[in-house]
């Protein structure tokens, strides 16, 4: 394929990827740079989990124990026994994978939401040990004085080589999303979500794909934990509650299901709406995502991302009912 | 450990039990005609104990603050069902899962707006001079508890088995697309499964706020604490629900007195999860599930 | 048929907002303060409105370009019963000092920052200080998490920083800009350990503690100082702070016959422990943490309230103030608290109070706001009175209190009085 076919092909990636990539070229002011910051590792989990939610039809409430699993893996083994940073992420990351996969056999095998309940008990499960092994991980006390990611004499521990790090691995994790989607495997994930008995006489091995998924959105999560580690310097328990996990599902839910891009805008929204509500009053922010994720799945399954197609949407309303075609839900 | 402590851990669990018991009754009723889980269901329980606490400061007697709370919330859950579950009622139930965690927070959220944040106390129903059986001393409160729910499952089994509408119910839970052949309203089932559901873990709610407080975080502990029994006792299965409920406080207080080693109450809440995986991948149907559970 | 559902949806969200909106007014006092106003900046507008203020005192209005000091709060999220009350207090002592002419002559304006108890919150809240409103201290957080997390920014930045949460770690190396307001969990586990082993006479000890980080780092400082005082923890059990019943626990540690209870955490749990041991018929003395030195803790516990004995900041009685200087801004501060809210001080009003004070009192001895000159102005700080205490830093001392600065507390017919 040609550099100008394959330019076209992906324009929306590489626009994307350009604006977010310049985009401290033009941001002096530390504090809007801090906010993408953590965007660029919020989207890193939510593509995960919209790969699970939306390929898969699965969903996983315990997330935040898969990001928890990459920050203390990180925090743990960088300052209690030196290890290298890179080398402490890749271990926590294939520890998730692990984990992800001994949760993911037995209950992806099995009709249902299982994986839910699963990863709900586990999540709590991960949170209690966070504050129970003091040994390990100083308990509610938490870790300081995580390091900076480094390369050399690299220090990504300044904002904007940071941003350059994980927005560049965001990135890739998003190309990568992209490309499962469009793959094989992502049309024979796709054939799980809506017709699981008809994927299954065409040959497609159903419950492997979904581990398969489910174990890639718990690398994603772990990666995004390590990096949101090295960037604060500092972790406690806290951040790692069921809450923290239902705020992931509302990032993607918000975002759009069903679509890799619905994670981007849903990561970008979450991050940038409370930092909104501020200017009013806080206590609302959890009524709004409540409200809204009722509202999102109610009228507007297709989430941010589907907005486009609201109007085609509005315009069927008002036909005649018996002449609509069955719901695409 | 001497028989009295055995006894005291046995009635501690029995306390702990008997909320989770009802919390997972509500489960098992919106489970049973819709096959949704319901992760709003902590909040019903909370709402209920709050509003008696508010009905009971503005002079209310306590039995009268109990009907009000279980009757408004059990309005609470129609309107949630109207609102929320009804335009989704065909769209799968991954969206149905995710509506229900909306509303939980949204509920939780306007809970502390009326509320506040802090925990609020009602007086107990009869006195709290404990009665002690045994060597274990038990509150009159938990007896209150353990009587509401015993009270609630004989009136769902006689519901479900003796009474039309209790078997249209039962109908659906096992195929709704032949219930609704048969001339049975599944939308009338759906919206007083949700009622009832939200009735009971009011009435839940009002009854251990004399033991235990009430804030607008409390529902959540108690919701999946109460969604474990459910697994426990074998999701859809009313009797298995309240059994696991009690298997699962007297559990969780049990760890607390064998475990051999001090500090060993901060493992308590997590045998509740660890029992939940075990469970859920050892024997999905739970321990006393009879429906089936389908391999893909 | 959809339509329906459409038009009642729509109608149901309206009316629940609307609800939301004006506060709900079901039966409640609490809330107030939360529904009113912005948790975010003071909005520049005190350079202005200000100077007509001056005519009812003799200060000259200040001038020039406002003295910026930041403040990261926990005024919503679990926090909210600390952060709250810290911002009035914040907001009250912006007005007196503007209205008593600034700080070196110019007007003082506090740009606070809500980090809704969350670490990453935090950060971004502090960055935002440091970066957009050029703080030129900072205040903050409410919580012991989110000031762990904000301190290396500080310290990295060379900006004071004057924590107002308890845990141990904030005040340990580094803390070449790190200061703290509020006395250390360290001294309450002390004054509570003296008075078992001083007054009591006791030794055994059942202890009993939240898993939160409150609860956990006071457990895990008795341990460490039982020895100092010959005393021994016989049995150590903790709980979630939403648990519904603490007999499980209590059972365990009666078992092992304690002397006297120590209970370390905050509401409702420590209320479950109080009513749960007369049910058990445990008649041991019950020693609390500051974490019930609240009315709460009595409106909660009701008649097992009785008798618990807890340290606490001399403000929870007013009585006990000995030193005239300090009695006297405890007086001013208590007055002009009451004034702006209707409500006494808690202890947190208090944390903001000292630390504010503090950080004044540094700027005025600088002669500016140079954070050099700032640092070491706080490090010669000596013998400034808030409600928490006389603090005296020192360059290696930043907690600037000592154990006598608490006193022991005894709840006696649903009051406080002091113990002994």
């Amino acid at each position: 394929m040609g550099i100008v076919a394959y330019a076209r092909k992906h324009a929306a990636f590489l626009a994307f990827s350009a604006v977010a990539m310049c985009a401290p070229l033009f941001i002096g002011n530390k504090y809007y740079l801090s906010i993408l910051a953590f965007t660029a590792t919020r989207l890193m989990v939510a593509l995960g989990l919209n790969l699970l939610m939306g390929q898969a039809g699965q969903v996983s409430l315990g997330h935040a124990a898969f990001v928890a699993i990459g920050a203390y893996g990180s925090a743990v083994m960088t300052t209690r026994w030196s290890v290298n940073p890179w080398l402490a992420m890749l271990v926590a990351a294939l520890l998730a994978a692990g984990v992800a996969a001994i949760l993911g056999v037995p209950t992806l095998k099995l009709r249902g939401h299982y994986l839910a309940m699963a990863t709900l008990g586990f999540g709590e499960i991960v949170f209690i040990l966070l504050v129970q092994l003091k040994g390990l991980t100083l308990g509610t006390d938490g870790i300081s004085g995580i390091p900076s990611l480094t390369i050399g004499s690299l220090d990504f521990g300044r904002p904007r080589a940071y941003h350059w790090l994980a927005w560049g691995v965001a990135l890739l994790m998003l190309r990568m999303s992209l490309n499962l989607v469009d793959s094989r495997v992502g049309r024979s994930l796709r054939a799980l979500d809506r017709a699981e008995i008809a994927a299954l006489s065409l040959g497609v091995n159903t419950s492997f794909r979904k581990v398969q998924v489910f174990v890639v959105s718990a690398v994603f999560a772990s990666v995004a934990g390590s990096f949101y580690v090295h960037y604060i310097h500092y972790i406690s328990p806290d951040s790692f509650s069921v809450t923290f996990s239902v705020v992931l599902v509302t990032t993607v839910v918000l975002g759009g299901l069903g679509n890799v891009w619905g994670a981007v805008w849903g990561s970008i929204f979450m991050l940038f709406l409370p930092e909104y509500l501020k200017r009013f009053n806080q206590d609302y922010t959890n009524l709004v995502f409540g409200l809204m994720l009722i509202v999102v799945m109610i009228f507007l399954p297709g989430g941010l991302v589907g907005l486009r197609h609201v109007p085609a949407r509005l315009r069927r309303r008002f036909t005649p009912p018996d002449a609509l075609p069955a719901e695409d839900t | 450990m001497s028989f009295d402590q055995f006894l005291q851990y046995i009635s501690s669990g029995i306390t702990s039990g008997s909320i989770y018991a009802l919390t997972a009754l509500g489960f098992t009723l919106i489970y049973n005609s819709t096959d949704i889980i319901n992760f709003a269901q902590g909040e019903f329980v909370m709402l209920g104990g709050l509003v008696a606490i508010s009905m009971h400061e503005w002079g209310a007697p306590l039995p009268l603050a109990f009907l009000v709370a279980v009757a408004l919330v059990g309005i609470v859950g129609v309107i949630f069902e109207q609102l929320a579950i009804r335009p989704l009622l065909s769209a799968g139930v991954l969206a149905q899962i995710i509506v229900t965690i909306g509303a939980s927070l949204a509920i939780r959220t306007v809970a502390m707006l009326i509320w506040g944040r802090e925990s609020l106390p009602l007086p107990p129903f009869s006195g709290d001079s404990p009665i002690v059986i045994l060597g274990a001393s038990i509150l009159p409160q938990t007896l209150w508890v353990l009587g509401l729910t015993l009270v609630i499952v004989v009136a769902l089994q006689l519901f479900y088995r003796r009474t039309l509408t209790g078997k249209a119910v039962r109908a659906c839970s096992v195929n709704p697309t032949a219930a609704r052949l048969m001339g049975i309203s599944y939308s009338r089932v759906v919206l007083l499964s949700f009622g009832l559901s939200a009735a009971i873990s009011a009435a839940g709610g009002v009854m251990i706020t004399p033991v235990s407080f009430m804030s607008y975080s409390a529902g959540a502990l108690i919701g999946l604490k109460g969604f474990a029994a459910c697994i426990l006792g074998g999701l859809g299965n009313p009797v298995g629900a309240v059994a696991g409920g009690l298997i699962l406080g007297i559990l969780e207080a049990l760890t607390v007195g064998f475990l051999p080693f001090s500090g060993s109450s901060g493992y308590k809440d997590g045998v509740a999860f660890l029992i939940l995986l075990v469970i859920l991948f050892a024997r999905p149907q739970g321990l006393f599930g009879r429906r089936t559970v389908e391999k893909v | 048929m959809r339509n329906r559902y459409v038009a009642l949806l729509v109608l149901a969200l309206a009316s629940l907002l609307v609800l939301a909106v004006t506060g709900c007014g079901g039966g409640t006092t609490t809330t107030t303060a939360a529904a009113e106003g912005p948790t975010t900046t003071a909005s520049g507008d005190t350079g202005t409105t200000t100077a007509p203020a001056s005519t009812e005192s003799t200060a000259v209005a200040p001038t020039g370009d406002p003295i910026v000091i930041g403040a990261v709060l926990s005024a919503t999220g679990p926090g909210s019963p600390l952060g709250e009350p810290e911002r009035a207090t914040l907001k009250m002592m912006e007005t007196e000092l503007n209205n008593a002419g600034g700080v070196l002559g110019r007007p003082v304006k506090i740009v606070i920052e809500d980090d809704q108890t969350n670490p990453k919150e935090a950060v971004t809240a502090v960055t935002k200080l440091l970066q957009q409103d050029k703080a030129i201290a900072v205040l903050g957080s409410s919580t012991s998490p989110s000031t762990l997390a904000i301190k290396p920014i500080t310290e990295q930045a060379g900006i004071p920083l004057i924590a107002l949460a308890a845990a141990n770690k904030i005040t340990e190396p580094p803390i070449d800009w790190t200061w703290r307001a509020p006395p250390r969990d360290a001294l309450a586990v002390q004054k509570a350990l003296e008075y078992i082993s001083g007054v009591m006479k006791l030794k055994k000890i059942g202890l009993l503690h939240d898993e939160n980080a409150y609860g956990a780092s006071g457990a895990a400082e008795i341990e460490k100082r039982i020895g100092d005082f010959g005393l021994e923890v016989v049995a150590k059990e903790s709980y979630k702070t939403e648990d519904t019943d603490l007999t499980a626990q209590l059972t365990k540690i009666k078992a092992a016959n304690p002397e006297v209870i120590v209970v370390w955490g905050t509401n409702p749990g420590p209320a479950v422990a109080a009513k749960n041991m007369k049910q058990l018929g445990m008649t041991q003395p019950y020693v609390g943490s500051h974490g019930i030195a609240n009315k709460k803790f009595i409106d909660l516990a009701g008649a097992a309230a009785e008798g618990v004995i807890f340290p606490a900041g001399r403000l929870l009685v007013p009585s006990s103030f000995t030193d005239p200087a300090q009695k006297s801004v405890v007086d001013t501060f208590v007055a002009a608290y009451k004034e702006a809210t209707g409500q006494m001080p808690p202890t947190f009003a208090g944390h903001a109070f000292g630390g504010l004070t503090l950080l004044v009192n540094a700027i005025t001895k600088a002669g500016s706001t140079d954070a050099a000159a700032v640092q070491k102005a706080l490090n010669e700080t000596r013998g400034v009175a808030t409600p928490d205490g006389i603090y005296n830093y020192t360059t290696t001392d930043h907690d600037g209190l000592t154990v006598d600065d608490l006193t022991v507390v005894k709840i006696q017919n649903g009051t406080w009085v002091l113990a002994e």
